[in-house]
């Protein structure tokens, strides 16, 4: 095929505008690097392109999903479970969602603002319990980097003193919503952990960035930059440095090297003309999603890398987790006829439980968190449905839209979001028959939990509808059965999916050692969730942004040294 | 997209700047300016999307249709001291619209809406439009409760649950139904207090 070669050789070339993306070229583009970044999708921005403070009736979908908006149409991420020509394909048996980012910042626009530590327990678990493997760095090692992300991006969030869940540098949580004092009275009944929330979104105003002002919309895109997403606070600074060439519309197609072995840059193909472009550089930074990383290493084969580049060991693509997640909705009569004020707050909770149990005396091996919500919501999209759970029968004329209000804002969901353990069941692998429109080979997945996962959602179920019940609410749903994994989302489903490029300290097992280095190709990086040994129930975004900035200070004075 | 310029946000400032963003009319700067032209395009642009659209043309549901989804939704959701009616709120508008917007809903609609015609005919030899108030009511009675154990109604009672369901979204996201639900959020909060005494006493609880 012909190639369109760029002549420039830029120092650093990022695949990814999201999380790590964003996280790489700042620092890379502060430290003086020249950097090309590829994103397959378009430019955004949040202060123009946002539906901040959109009203449902401003749309006559009244903010209801559509295939590329499944968060619904106001969301702030375009992307989704399915993209147009852009197929993924399971495996016999499997069901792996998968959902994608296209557009500037990735997935920064979609995700929850949950921005958790992983705990030293976190990077050793193998060495506790015998499962999965342990990290070749441990949270000493990324602990600095937490620290300079908080203080970069601003979280808030309360000082605990919790053995597992390190604080941060917090910013001050808001109080809480009166539904959440209701619930944490449950909990504290019931002797489960239930804490400030931390949450990446500035309660004061931080580094020229205005604080929240509480329209608890952040999955929009915030207009104003008071929470964290890549396009609000990572590429602003890179770009003021003048050292960043953003490419959008580039879908990557190979890691390109040379007959040292050294990857020499990356091809990819332009959405806009469709042709193939490369770009040139002497460091390449792989931050694509977990995935789609895995995807690129796994389709860039050459006589000297037959089975995909930095995949000596075979390792990339496996090792696949998700968060576990699964919710329960409870109706609580003592919030029926709700007195009308402003609830929206920050988005998401302000409050939320981290784990609270030992394992040791559990029949499933790893812990999960549990995020919850309820409330007076701004009217949308299936506002009310399914009434007949509320008042048992249905129904119809005055009683009906007098039931209605009555139990507007009368309900408490709980979510919640555990560690799954990789599995030699669960990974991701070229599809041998299938390509995308651009003719890039696609994925296909495997997927598939264990007991260790599926009793862990036995306790999440056992453990919401317990805080309902001590609520004096009634589940909304029935408890499932064991059949349905207790209602155990799909592997993907959460969108927290890493450990496909895992790091370690033995090339015959990992792909990447504890730089986030690949063993095979010196001057190739991963920046995503792809280095991940294991899955914490830490919402993966904060340890992407740490491991991201240690890798990227890593490259930089590597660079200044002369060693790469 | 730069922020660099962008002034440290006091209390004052952000104030200022915040009402840049929902009423447009250009105050002392706190952003760039560059920033605040976004921010009064995005303003001018919200209030444009609210203009009332010109008189709603149907394109999913035949007259007859249209006529029964208007007659059942106001059933559903009548007028009453504190709001209007379902279609006061532009309801079979919505419903017409979401028809094509996801047409996987098409043949349950289109179905549900023979079935009433179906059971209305047998019970008064008319279609449910042509109805009394009070036929129409005594249909209501057994395929508006999900509690009806005859199995026979048992696909009349699913489709009026779904059409109860789009009902309550299309009234309920209207500004009508969001000002009889009392919901008073998504406005701009400057600083975050939690929430009033009254609704905490409510719950028993304190901060």
């Amino acid at each position: 095929m012909q190639i369109i070669r760029q002549p420039k050789v830029y120092d650093v070339c990022i695949v990814g505008s999201g999380a790590g993306g964003g996280m790489a070229a700042k620092v890379l583009c502060e430290a003086g690097a020249d950097v090309v970044m590829l994103e397959a999708g378009p430019m955004w921005d949040a202060a123009k392109d946002s539906k901040m403070s959109a009203w449902s009736y401003d749309s006559p979908r009244r903010g209801a999903a559509t295939p590329s908006k499944p968060f619904g149409e106001f969301d702030g991420c375009l992307g989704g479970w399915d993209i147009d020509g852009e197929p993924y394909t399971q495996a016999a048996g499997s069901t792996f969602d998968w959902f994608r980012g296209r557009m500037l910042g990735g997935r920064t626009n979609h995700w929850g603002r949950i921005s958790l530590r992983m705990g030293p327990d976190d990077f050793r678990r193998k060495s506790l319990d015998g499962l999965g493997d342990d990290w070749p760095i441990g949270y000493d090692d990324i602990q600095p980097y937490y620290d300079k992300l908080d203080r970069l991006v601003g979280i808030f969030g309360s000082v605990e003193n919790l053995p597992n869940e390190p604080d941060g540098v917090f910013l001050p949580a808001p109080k809480p919503r009166c539904y959440e004092l209701l619930i944490k009275q449950a909990a504290d009944k019931l002797r489960i952990t239930c804490i400030a929330n931390r949450l990446s979104i500035l309660t004061q105003p931080l580094n020229g960035r205005p604080a929240c002002h509480y329209c608890g919309q952040c999955g929009r895109g915030c207009a104003t930059h008071s929470n964290f997403s890549s396009p609000s606070v990572l590429l602003p600074p890179a770009l003021a440095t003048g050292k960043l060439r953003i490419i959008t519309g580039a879908m990557a197609r190979e890691v390109l090297t040379d007959e040292s072995g050294l990857t020499t840059g990356v091809s990819y193909v332009n959405k806009a003309d469709r042709r193939d472009y490369a770009v040139r550089a002497r460091i390449v930074v792989l931050a694509a999603s977990a995935c789609e990383t895995a995807r690129l290493l796994l389709n860039s084969t050459s006589g000297r890398f037959p089975d995909g580049v930095a995949n000596s060991s075979g390792v990339v693509g496996r090792n696949l987790t998700d968060s576990t997640g699964l919710g329960v909705t409870g109706h609580i009569p003592k919030m029926e006829h709700g007195i009308a004020h402003n609830e929206d707050g920050a988005s998401g909770a302000h409050l939320y439980m981290p784990w609270w149990l030992d394992n040791k005396n559990l029949d499933f091996p790893r812990g999960y968190h549990i995020e919850l919500g309820g409330g007076r919501r701004m009217p949308g999209f299936g506002v009310l449905g399914g009434i007949q759970r509320f008042n048992g029968v249905g129904g119809y004329g005055t009683s009906l839209k007098e039931d209605y209000r009555r139990f507007y804002g009368a309900t408490v969901n709980f979510a919640g979001r555990g560690e799954m353990i990789p599995n030699a069941d669960t990974y991701c692998e070229i599809d041998p028959n299938v390509v995308d429109a651009y003719g890039i080979p696609v994925l296909r997945f495997h997927a598939k939990f264990s007991d260790h996962e599926v009793l862990q959602a036995r306790h999440m179920q056992e453990t919401f509808r317990e805080l309902i019940h001590t609520m004096g609410g009634t589940p909304l749903t029935p408890m499932p059965t064991r059949e349905d994994n207790y209602g155990l989302e799909n592997v993907g489903r959460i969108i927290h999916e890493v450990g496909t490029t895992r790091m370690g300290n033995d090339p015959a097992t990992s792909v990447l050692n504890a730089n986030c280095q690949a063993h095979d190709v010196k001057n190739l990086f991963v920046a995503d969730g792809g280095p991940f040994v294991s899955n914490a129930h830490k919402n993966c975004t904060w340890t992407i942004l740490a491991l991201a900035m240690r890798t990227a200070e890593h490259i930089a004075r590597s660079r200044n040294q002369g060693t790469l | 997209m730069t922020m660099r310029n962008a002034a440290r946000g006091t209390r004052i400032s952000r104030r200022r700047a915040l009402a840049l963003l929902t009423a447009g009319p250009v105050a002392a700067m706190t952003w760039t300016s560059a920033e605040a032209e976004q921010a009064h395009e995005h303003a001018t642009q919200a209030r444009a999307q609210r203009q009332p659209a010109a008189a709603y043309k149907r394109k999913f549901f035949s007259a007859h249709e249209y006529a029964t989804v208007g007659v059942l939704a106001d059933l559903v959701i009548p007028r009453d001291e504190r709001s209007g009616s379902a279609t006061d709120a532009g309801v079979p508008e919505f419903m017409d619209f979401m028809m094509i917007d996801q047409p996987r809903r098409q043949v349950a609609m289109r179905g549900g809406l023979a079935l009433l015609d179906t059971l209305s005919q047998d019970r008064c030899g008319k279609r449910f439009v042509s109805a009394a108030d009070r036929e129409r009511r005594a249909l209501l009675d057994e395929i508006a409760y999900t509690s009806n154990p005859d199995p026979g109604l048992r696909h009349a009672v699913a489709f009026f649950s779904s059409f109860r369901d789009l009902t309550a979204t299309g009234f309920f996201t209207s500004k009508m139904g969001v000002a009889d639900l009392h919901y008073v959020g998504n406005v701009f909060v400057d600083e975050w207090t939690g929430c009033p005494d009254a609704a905490l006493q409510k719950l028993g609880v304190t901060y």
